[in-house]
Parts: structure tokens; C-alpha cells; sequence
């Protein structure tokens, strides 16, 4: 097969597992996304870490997992202010499933520098 | 109450058709489906299954009265019309439980598939299901991880699992096989597959695939910054080697293997199974041969037997086909076996091919892999069907991308993840997936590639194998 100028470079991307692949999500789908931990039954946990730790299985909690919070406007706040407290740390939202004690889902909000 | 020794044939239906019978919590139970010679009475074919799998042989021999049969003998406790099928009925038959060795699929199988299976009053015989007792269950090691500890190492949350086979599946050098494993990885898979055919071959032994393979991973995680793996295949011609190549994988840090559980055999299986418990290594499980005992519809071993029978001898992960792709397996009987891979109780439900209650206690689960002909169109219906706890592989769908290798595994890792956010959002994944797929394409040059390469394929045959339900 002769070189095809239409074949393009693909350039390997550091990424941070789920949705790692997408572009940033806006606010509103992020919205969306801690509405679908709540719905699940889930309990939000926020966790940060300096990038130069983010393949470390622990990475810290924002204060404690909060256990059966349904609130969804205090969820965004406290991201907010995990991320005002460490601006150069990667921030991420936990779904935690305390029946099969596993995170129903994991994605990163804020990316750190 | 000693009985008198009478020489001669019997009649099994005297002994093992037994309709008052009502089975133990300790029972095995199982279901056949029958299809007799012409004029032998169902009862007679039905006691006779129960019979040849269990204490029974075709002539009364004095030596059974050494012991009390009524304690071992199977028996058929109820006979069921098959829906749509006049020459074929279902037989449900009670085995108690010192009939079989603790923890054996093994032993399990050499009684209810066994020499039942050539006898000659029949013309075709179906294992359909199995309920395992608890009792039984107990004595079973089972996945060596489970899907909650297999996601803990790996890292892998909320969504499915998604890897590809390695191709062409023969022929590769180790160094070159070793590259392709780096393109996937690099390319956002998150696991590798070794092909069910690669296992030590005059063009790639197996020690070399290990040692490139190994580097590939460690490469790949490296500049990613995620967990990566491949599934080396263990399958040997010895338990031996079997054992020698699991202990090279541990030695290089790898974080799983690979075994074909039919052709490589239970015992084999649940061997390596207990060494990966004991080794924290995963496991991942594929099906070889399996189409051969389990396509048939009146013949054979069901799948979701089969499915059953690695999650008590132990497996991570296993094949169970794709429903949309190039293999043979419908919607309902996929999800009613993998429902009894990964739940710890399911129901009877004959729309999904259950015929029994099923409890699996603290049995751990397996992850369902998808494989075999599938593309990035097909993935809003793949996570639809399978859910989250699955591993979704496309070895086509991957290499054959125009830009190869890496560039195909991204575009999969962008739709994958364009349908799990979309699905969490609240839209309707399969109705709406031209829509989702095209819009995480403006983002996504890899995936917009791809979604024109595969525009054009289906595999729309109809299965030849399907539920016996009044249509």
C-alpha cells in the first residue's frame, strides 16, 4: 500500500481515565452528571490531588465523603471550594456505592497544573 | 427396609420418575431439554436422563443393594411442554448433593453430560440450566477478583472496560506484536488481548511476547497516565507450562492472564484460577469450542450453563458474544447469562432463559466481555446492553482504522465515553445514537474517521438458536 497523504499523526494524550477523552465539560454538564450520582443513590466524595500524584491509588478527600447528600448546588459548592483551596491540584467527583463498595463513577472536574 | 435382588431389565420410570417429589434447598437441579426416539413415553425418556446421569445403568446389578439408592438417585421431579415444539419437552431433574465432589464443575459435568448424552432412546438431549445450591457453591473458589476488585487495580470507573484484540491474530513477530499492543494502549485502551490462537508458536514463543508485551504496557502507562494491561495468554499444551508461564507474568509485573477455559478444560481452569487468587493476578476468560456445544437448540449444553459453570471454577472476565456483531446470541438469553455472571441473585425468567432461581451468595462477579465484530456504530447499543461492568473489545474496529492503530482505539475510547455521558445525562442512548456520535465527532478527527470507514456494515443474520417462547 503506497503512503496515503490523507493518513493523519495520532500524538499520545495524558489523560485522566473517564472522560479523559472528551473536551472540558461546561458547567451544565456537569450539572448533569453529579444529578445522575444522586439519582443512582450514590454518596458524592470529592478528592484532589497534585498532578505529580495522579496515578497514586489514594488521592486526598475534601473534608469527608458526603454520605447521602442530595443537594446539588451544595456538591458544585464544595468542588468550588476544593478547588479555590488547592487551584493547582486535579479535583475529582466520586459517585461512591456503599452496596458494592466501589465508585460508581470517577471523573475529573478541574485539571491542575 | 432391605429389598430382594431381581436380575433383569427395569423400567427407569418405576424408580426415577418421581412427580411428587419436592427438591431440597441442597439439590442440584437441572433442566434438559428431551426430544425421544418415537414412541418411547416422555416419562420413560425423562426417568432415563435421570437415571443415566445419576446412580442409574441400564440392568439391575446386585451391587446396589449394598447401599441405599434412594439417597443417591437422581429424579425427575417434573416434565414441561418446550412452548412452539411438539417432539421436544423439558425434564427438571434433582441431584442431592453428596452425588458430586465439593468445588468440581469437573465432576458436576462428567455426571449430567456425560455417557446420558449418547443414549440411544434419545435423539437429541439440551442441558438448559443448572440451579447450583448454595451448599455447593460454598465449596467453589470462583472469580479469583470479581469485577469490584478487577475495577480497584485497574482503576476503572463508570464505565465499561474497553480493550481489542491484538491482529492479525497469527503470524506476528514478538517485537512487532509488541508494537501494536503500544498503539492500542497509547491510543486510550485500556486492555490488550492475546488471540485465543496465540500461544507458543515457531513464529513467536511465548517467553518473547511476554517480554515485549510487558514493555508495550509499561510504555504506554507511562505517557498516558493510566493503568494499563494486556491478557497473556497462559493456555498450554501442560499444567505445567500452563504454571510457568503465569509465574513469567507475575515475575514482570503484569497485572493479567489470560486462559480458554473450554478447550484448555475445567480442571485447568479452576487450577489457574486458585494460583491468580493466590497471586493477586486477573483473569480473563475466553470461550473457544464453546459454539460447538452450545449452538444447537435441541442439542447440547446452553451457554448460560457454561457461563454458570466459570463463575463458580473462577474468571475475571468472559466472553459472552456481542448481540450485535458478527456472532451468533440474542438480546434476552445474553442478558439472562450475563445477569447470572455478575448478580448475586437472579430470578427465574423464562423471557431471559432462566429457568431456575439462581442465589449466588458472596460469589464475586465476572465482567462480560463483548467481542467479535463490532464498531464504533454499534457502541450506544453495546453499553446499552451491557452496562457499565463489561469490557467491550473491537480488534477490526480498531486496527482497521485508517490512521491504525492508535487513532482507531481513541476514536473508541471518545464514543465510549460520548454514550456513558449522554446515558448519565439522561438521553436515550440507542434512539438518539447517530445524534450523540456525531456531535463527540466534531471534537474527535480519529472518531470521525472511523464513523465514515464503518458506515456501511451490518450483520443483520437471524440466530439460529433462540428462546423457546410462543411467537
Amino acid at each position: 500500500m503506497p503512503f496515503q497523504s490523507t493518513v493523519g499523526d495520532y500524538a499520545t494524550v495524558a489523560t485522566l481515565e473517564t472522560f479523559g477523552f472528551l473536551p472540558p465539560m461546561t458547567q451544565e454538564e456537569i450539572y448533569d452528571q453529579i444529578a445522575y450520582i444522586i439519582a443512582q443513590g450514590w454518596s458524592p466524595v470529592i478528592e484532589h490531588v497534585h498532578p505529580s500524584g495522579s496515578m497514586q491509588t489514594y488521592w486526598s478527600y475534601w473534608k469527608l465523603p458526603f454520605f447521602g447528600e442530595k443537594d446539588l448546588n451544595l456538591i458544585v459548592s464544595e468542588l468550588e471550594a476544593c478547588h479555590r483551596a488547592y487551584p493547582d491540584h486535579h479535583v475529582r467527583m466520586i459517585g461512591y456505592d456503599a452496596y458494592t463498595q466501589s465508585q460508581g463513577t470517577a471523573f475529573v472536574v478541574f485539571q491542575g497544573r | 427396609m432391605s429389598k430382594k435382588y431381581d436380575a433383569g431389565v427395569k423400567e427407569y420410570r418405576d424408580t426415577y420418575w418421581t412427580p411428587d417429589y419436592v427438591p431440597l434447598d441442597t439439590d442440584l437441579l437441572a433442566c434438559f431439554k428431551c426430544t425421544g426416539q418415537e414412541g418411547v413415553p416422555k416419562e420413560e425418556v425423562a426417568a432415563a436422563v435421570a437415571a443415566e446421569s445419576s446412580t442409574g445403568t441400564w440392568s439391575t446389578v446386585w451391587s446396589e443393594l449394598l447401599t441405599d439408592l434412594e439417597f443417591y438417585k437422581g429424579r425427575c421431579y417434573r416434565i414441561e411442554d418446550v412452548p412452539g415444539d411438539k417432539e421436544s419437552f423439558y425434564a427438571f431433574i434433582a441431584y442431592p448433593l453428596d452425588l458430586f465432589e465439593e468445588g468440581s464443575i469437573t465432576n458436576v459435568l462428567t455426571s449430567l453430560v456425560g455417557n446420558v448424552f449418547g443414549f440411544k432412546a434419545l435423539r437429541h438431549l439440551r442441558l438448559e440450566d443448572i440451579r447450583f445450591p448454595m451448599a455447593f457453591i460454598k465449596t467453589c473458589g470462583g472469580p479469583p477478583n470479581g469485577i469490584v476488585v478487577e475495577r480497584d487495580r485497574l482503576n476503572k470507573y463508570g464505565r465499561p472496560l474497553l480493550g481489542c484484540t491484538i491482529k492479525p491474530k497469527l503470524g506476528l513477530s514478538g517485537k512487532n506484536y509488541g508494537r501494536v499492543v503500544y498503539e492500542c494502549l497509547r491510543g486510550g485502551l485500556d486492555l490488550t488481548k492475546d488471540d485465543e490462537n496465540i500461544n507458543s508458536q515457531p513464529f513467536q514463543r511465548w517467553r518473547e511476547r511476554f517480554e515485549f508485551v510487558a514493555e508495550a504496557v509499561k510504555l504506554a502507562q507511562q505517557e498516558t497516565g493510566e493503568i494499563k494491561g494486556h491478557y497473556l495468554n497462559c493456555t498450554a499444551t501442560t499444567p505445567e507450562e500452563m504454571y510457568e508461564r503465569a509465574e513469567f507474568a507475575k515475575e514482570l509485573g503484569q497485572p493479567i492472564i489470560m486462559h480458554d477455559y473450554i478447550t484448555g478444560g475445567f480442571t485447568a481452569n479452576t487450577g489457574l484460577a486458585n494460583w491468580c487468587r493466590k497471586n493477586g493476578m486477573l483473569l480473563h476468560i475466553h470461550r473457544a469450542m464453546h459454539a460447538v456445544i452450545d449452538r444447537h437448540p435441541k442439542h447440547g449444553i446452553h451457554f448460560r450453563v457454561l457461563a454458570k459453570c466459570l463463575r463458580l471454577s473462577g474468571g475475571d472476565q468472559l466472553h459472552t458474544g456481542t448481540v450485535v456483531g458478527k456472532l451468533e446470541g440474542d438480546r434476552q438469553t445474553t442478558l439472562g447469562y450475563i445477569d447470572n455472571l455478575r448478580e448475586s441473585f437472579v430470578p427465574e425468567d423464562r423471557t431471559r432463559g432462566n429457568f431456575f432461581d439462581q442465589d449466588w451468595g458472596s460469589m464475586p462477579g465476572v465482567f462480560a466481555v463483548a467481542s467479535g465484530g463490532i464498531h464504533v456504530w454499534h457502541m450506544p447499543a453495546l453499553l446499552a446492553i451491557f452496562g457499565d461492568d463489561s469490557c467491550l473489545q473491537f480488534g477490526g474496529g480498531t486496527h482497521g482504522h485508517p490512521w491504525g492503530s492508535a487513532a482507531g482505539a481513541a476514536a473508541n475510547r471518545v464514543a465510549l465515553e460520548a454514550c456513558v455521558k449522554a446515558r448519565n445525562a439522561g438521553r436515550e442512548i440507542e434512539k438518539e445514537s447517530r445524534d450523540i456520535l456525531l456531535e463527540a465527532a466534531k471534537h474527535s478527527p480519529e472518531l470521525a474517521i472511523a464513523l465514515e470507514t464503518w458506515k456501511e456494515i451490518k450483520f443483520e443474520f437471524d440466530t439460529v438458536d433462540k428462546l423457546d417462547v410462543q411467537g
